[in-house]
């Protein structure tokens, strides 16, 4: 047999019926729900009286909306409420399950699924939410979809999808300490363009990808769309095989076993060929941060912002241009000189238990610099409830940072969190286009370390100087 | 699903590159429920600025957005498409467009036109040296975009989708009618365990 690629074998598995010359039909085993991108695809079943194909293979919750100060009591905007009440009723009429608010499984759908063990090496998974790739950080194939394609796959358990091309990006060596997977993705990003990925599907290989933790994977596929590839993928390998292990979903005993054994085929195979590949160096990598209005402006910590002018394509010149100005930034400007107002901690990239471990670690003993505005949005119940057990909250609180309850929160700012116009954020997200976190907003987007430290001095900080101090 | 055959209609210059779905529709117009309506919420950011190329009145009729490289990148908010076509765009040109953004605009009716680049160029050139508004027809039968002084290129499209958007065909009943092979695979791969 023909040496394969980890994603030509998931796809092969799935494929439910080939058009000549065109898409597949390809079988999802996993739908995430959220209420955000879901109501015009339910409203669409309903009105042609149609079913949930497979409601088993549906997971629905709550997270962009909803608040994260007393989240229990009644949500102040009526739009928000609406579509948390769309959600409910939904659920109830098409028999599927939801991690309401109140539930401990509760959290953003990108935090809970590996978290429940729902998300498993091999598995096809879908949600209306483009930062789905996620959770290809255990071996499995995931993507974002719009809301046609969620009545789709609510419809049929089916999408027709042509096969994108597979994109190998190899990370050889080690990354150096005090540098994140954020700080990779970012900086992977950067050198491959926000449209680099476009049309593919990447497999982050090499050994500086096998020795981050599963976490720190999740964190690295998170963005992968970032970088225009609809998936990122890890394959599986032991650290998955104990991450799952004993987790809500999964199976126990003796199936756990076999499970296991055909989770870690989930591999590329020697000498499998990709359509496209890139090799970095682990140890190239420096702490990262964003000065533009998308993420592949980014620059190392210790660099400058760039001068327009040194962009020899002339839509990139007009593009950065415009991106300062927005930015309120002055070409030449060192980053660690550049001053915030506000930090948040957080979002389906970011707001898991050693990413607030980190910051946290940062922070402890000092306090928030006094004209900084700083919070820390949990991924979800069961990490803020093991936050709290290690004392986490304690140590942020002590700080100054306001300890939140889970959500997207700023990360898209639909609930409420959001940056005035003309504030800073050094932000833990994942996007820092206008506006993004508020109208006039300014997102810098940097590592949960970075963004702690930031929080401390006022302005950017290399954090491999911070360990030192 | 609204067929797409030919459209003929002013062209809308967008000259910026990575045009991304939180410039096209804002969070605060994903609370929406339903589909329609969204127009209002088109750019809405950048049409604070009254010299933005929409507030121009000989654009407000206008039928086709042109627009720089990697368009719709960010978000899978189908909201993107709908805002579009809410506001009365039929289509989209670019040298390439972001992957969801592309997909959800073909269930939608409305076509993402990928041209070269020198293509797209010169459709921003027509525009500049053009007195009055210029006008393109984006023709899916033939797969040609012209104007009438006799400019023309032509774009790719699969087969598939093509078929889809000239008959406005609707996806799930399409699927539906594979449901034979989709039952066959569902006996042979169960529920994963436990789910």
């Amino acid at each position: 047999m023909a040496a394969e690629t980890l994603f030509d074998k998931i796809w092969k598995e799935h494929v439910v019926y080939q058009q000549p010359d065109g898409p597949a039909l390809l079988y999802i085993d996993l739908h995430l729900v959220h209420e955000v991108t879901s109501p015009q695809a339910f409203e669409a079943l309903r009105n042609a009286g149609r079913k949930v194909r497979s409601p088993d293979r549906t997971f629905s919750t709550l997270d962009h909306d909803v608040p994260t100060i007393n989240q229990l009591g009644p949500i102040a905007d009526p739009d928000a409420r609406l579509q948390v009440e769309e959600m409910r009723k939904n659920c109830r009429d098409f028999g599927l399950r939801l991690f309401d608010l109140g539930s401990h499984e509760q959290g953003i759908v990108h935090v809970i699924g590996p978290q429940l063990g729902i998300t498993q090496p091999g598995l096809t998974i879908v949600c209306g939410d483009s930062h789905t790739a996620t959770h290809g950080a255990l071996g499995a194939l995931a993507f974002g979809i719009g809301t046609s394609e969620v009545e789709h796959v609510l419809g049929t358990q089916c999408l027709w999808q042509n096969k994108p091309k597979s994109f190998e990006v190899r990370i050889d060596g080690r990354l150096s300490p005090g540098v994140s997977s954020k700080d990779l993705i970012l900086g992977i990003i950067g050198r491959i363009g926000i449209g680099g990925g476009t049309g593919t599907v990447i497999e982050y290989r090499g050994s500086a990808i096998e020795a981050l933790s599963i976490e720190e994977r999740l964190t690295l596929c998170n963005m992968s769309i970032e970088g225009g590839a609809r998936a990122g993928m890890v394959a599986a390998d032991q650290k998955t095989v104990d991450y799952l292990r004993g987790r809500r979903y999964v199976p126990t005993g003796k199936d756990f076993d076999r499970a296991a054994e055909r989770w870690l085929r989930y591999r590329t195979d020697d000498g499998a060929r990709f359509d496209r590949s890139v090799v970095f160096d682990g140890a190239s990598f420096a702490p990262q941060v964003t000065w533009g209005t998308n993420p592949g402006m980014v620059t190392d910590v210790t660099g400058r912002v760039p001068d327009p002018a040194s962009f020899a394509d002339p839509v990139q010149r007009e593009s950065a241009e415009r991106a300062l100005r927005y930015m309120a930034l002055k070409p030449g400007t060192p980053m660690v000189e550049i001053p915030i107002d506000r930090v948040f901690i957080g979002s389906c990239t970011n707001s898991r238990l050693t990413d607030l471990k980190l910051a946290a670690e940062t922070v402890r003993g000092r306090k928030v610099a006094k004209s900084v505005n700083a919070m820390v949005v949990p991924g979800s119940w069961q990490v803020k409830d093991e936050a709290e057990k290690l004392g986490i909250d304690k140590i942020f609180k002590e700080a100054g940072f306001e300890w939140r309850e889970p959500g997207c929160s700023m990360c898209l700012a639909m609930n409420g969190d959001m940056l005035q116009p003309g504030e800073r954020c050094a932000s833990t997200s994942n996007r820092n286009f206008e506006g993004r976190q508020g109208a006039g907003g300014r997102t810098h987007l940097v590592s949960p370390a970075m963004a702690a430290a930031a929080a401390v001095a006022g302005h950017f900080v290399d954090i491999r100087d911070w360990a030192r101090n | 699903m609204q067929p797409f055959v030919k459209v003929t209609g002013v062209v809308a210059p967008l000259d910026r590159v990575n045009v991304d779905t939180d410039q096209i529709i804002p969070k605060q117009f994903l609370k929406a429920v339903v589909r329609t309506g969204l127009g209002k919420g088109l750019f809405f950011d950048w049409r604070k600025d009254p010299d933005f190329v929409l507030n121009r009145p000989r654009y407000r009729e206008a039928k086709i957005l042109v627009a720089r490289a990697n368009f719709g990148c960010g978000s899978s908010r189908e909201h993107a498409p709908w805002a579009l076509a809410d506001f009365g765009f039929r289509a989209v040109i670019a040298p390439s467009f972001a992957d969801i953004f592309r997909n959800n605009s073909l269930k939608n009716g409305f076509l993402p036109v990928i041209l070269k680049e020198e293509e797209v160029e010169a459709i921003f050139q027509a525009i500049e040296h053009h007195e009055e508004a210029y006008e393109l027809t984006i023709d899916l039968t033939t797969q040609t975009v012209s104007d009438s002084a006799g400019w023309s290129a032509r774009f790719e499209i699969g087969e598939f989708q093509k078929k889809c958007l000239l008959e406005g065909l609707d996806d799930v009943a399409l699927t539906l009618m594979h449901e034979k092979e989709i039952a066959a695979y569902e006996a042979a791969h169960p529920v994963p365990y436990r789910f």
